[in-house]
């Protein structure tokens, strides 16, 4: 199997350096906004500054996939004496939290990396330096870890509901399509 | 569709608990602005001159600003207006913050309180849900513990909350409105709010808000970003470093005090101690600010630090900005790091970090020259720092001497007698003032002390060099790329403008001139107070992002309002105004209009005679500081001469001062 480059795009958080401002939240919405830039309204953000003032508790994050499910148990982080919130650094829009959600239908939102624009627009805003943005190649195996992941994936499967009901789950799947 | 603004304010009447959303006209946008445009335009047809500040029908108004809630970089600040309990005229206190553009986001330009609740109550705005609810367990609570225990009710901590401390509750005439890191703090309307038992707003958003013309917007929206970033690498020289850059002054960094500390005066605005600022303090100056500073913040959209968020070992956090780091050490003539101290608790209360300590270091005048005695002041303590604390108690609980001093101290000078009026030195219109006394009158200074609506000069100064530099060739550099100035003239007034000899202060810059810069200044400040704009990039720093060459579009292009440069002079001047409209009603005349007598050592009665009389030509208003027919028919505002004719505002040259009346919350 063959080498692949791959660009990783990557918005590097220093959470020490924001300020809390929510300019990301600001640009972001208005960049996303249907025609672009026509509204405002930073509760359709696909990034969110989680913060607590009073606790000094600031940490820009970037909206992930959807996730039909909770979690089933939540985890706390304590990091230099101030006790963070459960899913305070999780990316996930998910039933749990009303963080990225269209505030109207309620469908989900994920940061797409303002495609088309030079670097994402909440780094241009965020002239703190929180938000500073990063490309790095990577040189990946084409196909090949995929296909090693995807039958791991099935192997379990296999194991845990028999050939035969998978082989049929599959097929049905299939025919909806 | 209506763009930048919302087009809805809520009207709240909390004697009968009624809520009602209602339709704005978008004509008054246009033809007063919004924020303090509209906000002095409800004033004047509602708040006649015989509603006194604690009558139910004073109206608090908070608004946000017109381009609040756009992404406009650093607009963000709600206008808070109402009827003063301590000057007994208009009050428009402003506060940045978080709060406006969530108004906005939840559908709203304005709130407007009428009334008063019978018990104490905040109000939660919740998008189209809006509640009056009881606040009867959060009575005494500190403002920031009450925002967290509202946000913890609600299971909102993204409600953004303004809240007042027991100051507001007890109706101390300089009591604030706390918002987190920010606080309107000045003209006492923090006790309207606790007169009316309105505790706390709350409110939370998730609407959109439109822009008229999104591209050119956005393309004005980052000019003003660029040039943040060009000014952050180049700050001004010739300027001491605190105003070298934007933002307001950057208290929270800055470690060298030597130009407040020197140049400010301590105690009850007194004492200037200019050997004060040697190494051996700057470490320990350091060291205070160091230990209890954890974070450097900012408010919505903006990307400057003017904020910090201090933790004092030992008590609960708060947020500091700007001068607050210094009102308090200054005036108990102690140190910085009981400025911390004290500061915390006073934010709680809820009071105003200029009229607070001088209030105290005033008594403690009075204290001294014998006017007060032990009898006033039962148990207090000997040293500075335990009197200042001892006396901030007895002030917001209104309990013994601290019920006389909580009315500020005109007031409590004229209830005190026995010679206490003159230790009320540093007053404009009843309102304590900066602490600064110096020697030469500087003639801009002097129109903008008497003339300042806000009475209060950083709301009015900025724009133009508070004094000349040494020399011709840094004056010619300064000028160089100077483009925010309104006319190529005011480059020829500052270079001109010299230390010393025939151009120099007091005879220079001439009065005309002196119109010229005095009108220029004051006009970008009223022009952030109806656009929402914080000051700290606007009308605070020279050379600031936003400028009268930009305003006009980005009105236009966010709001929708067909606007150029005159139409923009027009409206603000219509703004301005109505504002000094509503307080002439209310008996504001020329006498008033004074800098506190011994703010300049070298008084020039005659150049101050013609400084206000070319001023108030220039400005459309008659010899009594009163607009003129003729002003008034050219700006629209006919009515307002109507209401003058009516009450004989123009033959009544001395109007007598109005006393308040305080036993009128009686009559509920």
């Amino acid at each position: 199997m063959g080498e692949k480059k791959k660009i990783i795009k990557t918005i590097k958080i220093d959470a020490d350096k924001c300020n809390g401002c929510r300019s990301c939240e600001v640009i972001c919405s208005a960049f996303h906004a249907e025609p672009k830039y026509s509204s405002n309204n930073p509760a359709r953000s696909r990034i969110r500054v989680i913060r607590d003032p009073i606790r000094d508790i600031y940490i820009p994050v970037c909206a992930g996939e959807y996730t039909p499910a909770e979690c089933m148990g939540r985890d706390k982080y304590v990091i230099d004496g101030k006790e963070y919130d459960e899913c305070s650094f999780c990316r996930a829009s998910c039933p749990s939290r009303k963080e990225f959600k269209e505030p109207d239908s309620g469908l989900p939102l994920k940061c797409d990396m303002c495609e088309g624009e030079d670097e994402p627009l909440c780094v241009k805003w965020c002239i703190t330096d929180a938000l500073t943005y990063e490309e790095r190649e990577e040189e990946v195996e084409e196909e090949g870890e995929e296909q090693e992941e995807l039958e791991i994936g099935l192997e379990s499967l296999v194991d845990k509901h028999g050939l035969d009901k998978i082989m049929d789950t599959i097929a049905r799947i299939s025919n909806k399509g | 569709m209506r763009y930048a603004e919302t087009g809805y304010n809520l009207e709240i009447d909390l004697s009968k608990g009624n809520i009602e959303r209602v339709e704005t006209d978008p004509g008054d946008t246009g033809f007063y602005l919004g924020g303090l445009g509209t906000n002095a335009k409800i004033l004047w047809d509602r708040v006649p001159p015989e509603i006194e500040p604690f009558s139910p029908d004073n109206l608090l108004i908070f608004s946000a600003g017109l381009l609040c809630g756009t992404p406009a970089i650093g607009c963000n600040r709600t206008i808070v207006t109402t009827i003063s309990p301590q000057t007994l005229l208009m009050a428009y206190s402003m506060m940045g913050g978080f709060w406006a553009p969530e108004l906005k986001y939840a559908g709203y330009d304005k709130v407007i309180i009428r009334g008063k609740s019978p018990d104490l109550v905040y109000l939660w705005i919740n998008n189209d849900k809006v509640e009056i609810r009881d606040a009867s367990h959060l009575r005494g609570k500190g403002a920031n513990e009450a925002t967290g225990l509202i946000q913890q009710e609600l299971k909102e901590p993204r409600a953004q909350v303004s809240a007042i401390g027991l100051a507001g509750e007890n109706r101390v005439y300089f009591s604030s409105i706390e918002q987190g890191r920010s606080s309107a703090s000045r003209g006492g309307i923090g006790a309207v709010m606790g007169d009316k038992g309105l505790k706390a707003i709350a409110v939370r958003g998730t609407k959109d808000i439109n822009i008229a013309q999104p591209d050119r917007f956005m393309e004005l929206c980052d000019e003003v970003l660029e040039y943040i970033k060009f000014r952050e690498k180049t700050p001004i020289r010739g300027v001491p470093p605190i105003l070298a850059g934007l933002g307001s002054p950057q208290e929270m960094t800055t470690h060298d005090e030597q130009w407040h500390t020197t140049n400010f005066a301590w105690g009850n605005a007194r004492y200037r101690k200019k050997d004060f600022w040697t190494e051996e303090v700057e470490k320990r100056w350091t060291e205070s600010l160091e230990k209890v500073r954890t974070r450097l913040i900012s408010c919505y959209n903006c990307p400057m630090k003017c904020g910090a968020t201090i933790n004092y070992p030992g008590l609960s956090t708060y947020m500091m900005k700007c001068y607050s780091k210094l009102t308090y050490t200054m005036a108990s003539m102690t140190d910085l790091d009981f400025g911390f101290q004290i500061a915390q608790r006073a934010t709680e209360y809820g009071v105003d970090a200029f009229s607070t300590p001088q209030t105290m270091a005033f008594a403690l005048e009075l204290y001294e020259a014998g006017i007060l005695t032990d009898d006033d002041m039962p148990g207090m303590p000997t040293d500075s720092e335990g009197r200042f604390l001892w006396l901030l108690d007895r002030i917001v609980q209104r309990e013994g001497i601290g019920d006389v001093l909580a009315n500020g101290t005109y007031w409590a000078a004229k209830q005190i007698g026995k010679g206490a009026e003159e230790y009320a030195h540093n007053n404009i219109k009843k309102h304590e003032q900066l602490p600064l006394k110096l020697g030469m009158l500087n003639p801009v200074y002097f129109l903008m002390y008497c003339t300042g609506e806000k009475i209060n000069i950083t709301q009015i100064e900025g724009q133009f060099p508070q004094a000349p530099f040494p020399k011709r060739e840094q004056r010619e550099e300064f000028v160089k790329d100077w483009f925010q100035v309104p006319d190529e003239k005011f480059k020829k007034y500052f270079v001109d403008w010299e230390p010393r000899g025939e151009n120099s202060i007091p005879y220079y810059p001439t009065p005309q001139m002196t119109c010229d810069i005095v009108d220029w200044q004051e006009k970008m400040h009223y022009i952030d107070d109806a656009l929402g704009m914080c000051a700290g990039l606007s009308s605070f720093p020279l050379k600031p992002p936003y400028h009268l060459h930009n305003y006009p579009q980005f009105i236009a292009s966010g709001a929708g309002i067909d606007m150029d440069e005159d139409r923009l002079n027009q409206a603000v001047k219509r703004c301005r105004t109505l504002v000094r409209a509503n307080n002439v009603r209310r008996g504001m005349r020329r006498k008033d209009e004074k800098p506190p007598e011994d703010h300049w050592k070298k008084r020039f009665p005659e150049l101050e005679k013609e400084l206000l009389d070319t001023y108030y030509k220039f400005k459309g208003w008659n010899e009594q500081g009163i607009p003129t027919k003729e002003s008034l028919h050219e700006l629209g505002l006919d009515y307002v001469y109507e209401d003058f004719e009516k009450r004989g505002v123009y033959s009544d040259n001395d109007p007598p001062s109005k006393e308040p009346s305080t036993d009128k919350e009686k009559e509920i």
